[in-house]
């Protein structure tokens, strides 16, 4: 018989027709911000640290800034040298110092001349070793460079397609700040944009073609002992004031563990999130409001029809079941169709994101436990809503109700 | 009629006083009546004189300020409310001067609505329903709306209901009261029907002509006491 009341439920709502989704507006817009912010949160959660994960959690990122004084730009950045190496290399805990050229060059293929991000590959073995863990390099075609390596690039994923009137294909020349290299290899797609249009050479070719002498970008200084990898940090960084004769806030370098910066992104994200949920929890009260709001309404308007029903023999309980049944399915559609709004825009900010921002790799996370969770949540929410108006419509006498 | 008759509906120097502002009013007051089995009774009297009240505590629909009212047997007062409801829907079948069917709902599914709350299977209902409407000459409208039945239609849907339980008890608030002469005779075709088959069936109506004709009793009522009992047919 519950059964049978709640298709008489389901016809009082598509007979309410206009009004019906009026009162689901609150659950949708509820329920959808909820849904994309989920969905797209881990998304842009993976996408994010996804630019860091090439860094591995026993490794320190070495690079050179500006000291803070005065405005951004006005300070010229100081390159690091050999001087700076050696001193990190001999401080206690670090294990080996990667040396690191970023750079931008000139590259040509079939006549096509664009510039590209260039990086090296360090000298020694053990140095590329860490290297190609650090930045977690996985090759698609051909193979790696190598310490013996001299003249050949591996270039990153973008570089498979025919945007140079031609495909590279392994093997070819192609010509670099003027000087032709052989192409050896292809990297796999991956989720560093940075990383999918970069050429990698070694070292020695790259001091060659850009005359560089005395100079790195950043060092990669990979810890004896991940576990003491803070221990490290700190003692570089005095070692490093003490040795550029800095006071403490004059800093003009900087020292990241990878924790910091994907806890750095997180902090960032989370606070988005909090927003957001404040948002869809707002909007949820008001959709319950509304539907506890038309539920009463409701009420009132068939208070004849509910004493028809308790003439012919309706229980209280059974006047109760319908029209919690009647707000529940007001919840229950309203979710569902929040749970579609809600992955639909998902989806489409995450294309926006992606064309916008280049390779980067936005993937939607589809949780399908927490979609059924969202509209079952829903649920709950109308029949709460319904609860009052319900009672009120039990404790109708049938005799006041009839004559009204 | 001869024989020994069940007694289905009693009250007992029933009292039914409210306020209305400052002033009490006395619809009933105190009442004492017995309604056997297979009795076709008539409550009569001008509007004021409380046949209403007198109604809905006959159908259990009110409870009195006193005395005591004996459905079946059983003290109505020793029941909660809605068991109270249940035992009505299932002993007493109400037809209403304004129809009283639920709108939005097919004239079946308006039949079944009884059964639906004495828990029998969506078959079983729609089977009876079905064969109700057939008796009541509808078997034409069964899937139409009650806003596309005429007066006559909707009130032959309403006795329809009123026999879904198979109740002893037929009650009739003024059935005639809002149709035209016409119509008005065939539905009191169908409850003289009803009753000559073994309803009892009891009638509220302000018409002496229409109680006359059908009632084996009836009551006048006047200022919410029983004025005089006379004999029908």
């Amino acid at each position: 018989m519950k059964l049978r009341l709640i298709s008489l439920a389901s016809k009082n709502i598509r007979n309410r027709g206009i009004r019906s989704w009026l009162t689901m507006i609150g659950i949708f817009i509820g329920i959808a911000a909820v849904v994309s912010l989920i969905s797209m949160g881990q998304g842009l959660q993976s996408a994010v640290t996804g630019q860091f994960a090439a860094l591995d959690p026993d490794k320190l990122v070495f690079t050179n800034t500006e000291t803070g004084f005065g405005p951004p730009g006005s300070t010229a950045v100081n390159k690091l040298n050999e001087h700076d190496r050696d001193l990190i290399e001999k401080v206690n805990g670090v294990d080996i110092v990667v040396e690191r050229l970023l750079r931008v060059v000139s590259f040509e293929y079939n006549d096509n001349v664009d510039f590209s991000y260039v990086t090296n590959i360090p000298e020694k073995k053990d140095s590329i070793d860490v290297m190609y863990d650090a930045i977690n390099l996985e090759i698609e075609k051909g193979r790696l460079l190598n310490e013996n390596d001299r003249g050949k690039v591996v270039l990153g994923n973008d570089f498979t397609g025919d945007d140079y009137g031609k495909e590279i294909r392994l093997g070819k020349k192609v010509i670099i700040q003027g000087k032709e290299f052989e192409v050896i290899g292809f990297l796999k797609k991956a989720s560093t944009f940075t990383l999918n249009g970069v050429i990698i050479m070694p070292e020695k070719d790259l001091r060659e073609i850009l005359d560089i002498k005395d100079e790195y970008d950043l060092l990669i200084i990979q810890v004896k002992d991940r576990d003491k990898i803070g221990k490290v940090k700190e003692t570089l960084e005095r070692k490093i004031m003490d040795d550029r004769n800095l006071r403490e806030g004059e800093e003009d370098f900087s020292i990241q563990t990878p924790q910091q910066s994907i806890e750095t992104v997180n902090t960032v994200l989370d606070s988005v999130n909090i927003v957001i949920a404040g948002i869809a929890g707002i909007s949820l009260l008001v959709g319950a409001i509304g539907i506890t709001n038309t539920m009463y309404t409701s009420v009132l308007e068939r208070k004849k029809e509910i004493g028809i029903m308790k003439s012919v023999g309706a229980k209280n309980s059974d006047i109760i079941t319908l029209f919690l049944a009647e707000s529940a399915l007001l919840g229950l559609i309203g979710g569902i169709i929040g749970v579609i709004i809600g992955l639909s825009l998902a989806f489409a900010a995450a294309g926006a994101a992606s064309s916008a921002l280049g390779g980067l790799d936005f993937k939607i996370s589809l949780n399908f436990p927490f979609l059924i969770f969202a509209a079952l949540f829903s649920v709950v929410i109308g029949g709460i809503s319904g609860v009052f108006p319900a009672i009120q419509a039990s404790k109708l006498n049938p005799v006041e109700a009839l004559r009204s | 009629m001869p024989g020994k008759q069940r007694t289905l509906i009693q009250l007992k120097n029933v009292k039914k006083h409210y306020f209305m502002g400052d002033n009490m009013v006395k619809a009933v007051d105190g009442i004492t009546l017995e309604i056997k089995e297979k009795e076709f009774v008539s409550i009569m009297g001008p509007s004021g004189s409380g046949k209403s009240t007198a109604m809905n505590l006959v159908g259990s629909l009110d409870i009195p300020t006193s005395g005591k009212i004996f459905l079946d047997g059983q003290d109505i007062a020793l029941f909660t409310e809605s068991e109270l409801a249940q035992l009505r829907g299932r002993k007493i079948g109400f037809i209403f001067q304004s129809f009283n069917l639920i709108p939005n709902l097919t004239a079946k599914e308006n039949v079944m609505i009884p059964m639906t709350f004495q828990d029998q299977s969506r078959e079983f209902s729609e089977a009876k329903a079905e064969e109700l409407l057939e008796l009541v000459e509808l078997g034409d409208r069964m899937e139409h709306f009650t806003n596309q039945l005429s007066g006559g239609q909707q009130q032959r849907v309403a006795i329809a209901r009123a026999l879904a339980n198979d109740p002893d008890v037929i009650l009739a608030d003024e059935p005639t009261g809002n149709l035209d002469t016409k119509t008005g005779e065939l539905v009191m075709d169908f409850l003289q029907k009803l009753n000559n088959e073994g309803k009892t069936i009891i009638m509220v109506t302000h018409d002496p002509e229409l109680a006359k004709e059908h009632s084996d009793k009836i009551y006048w009522l006047k200022d919410g006491k029983i004025e005089k009992i006379t004999k029908g047919k």
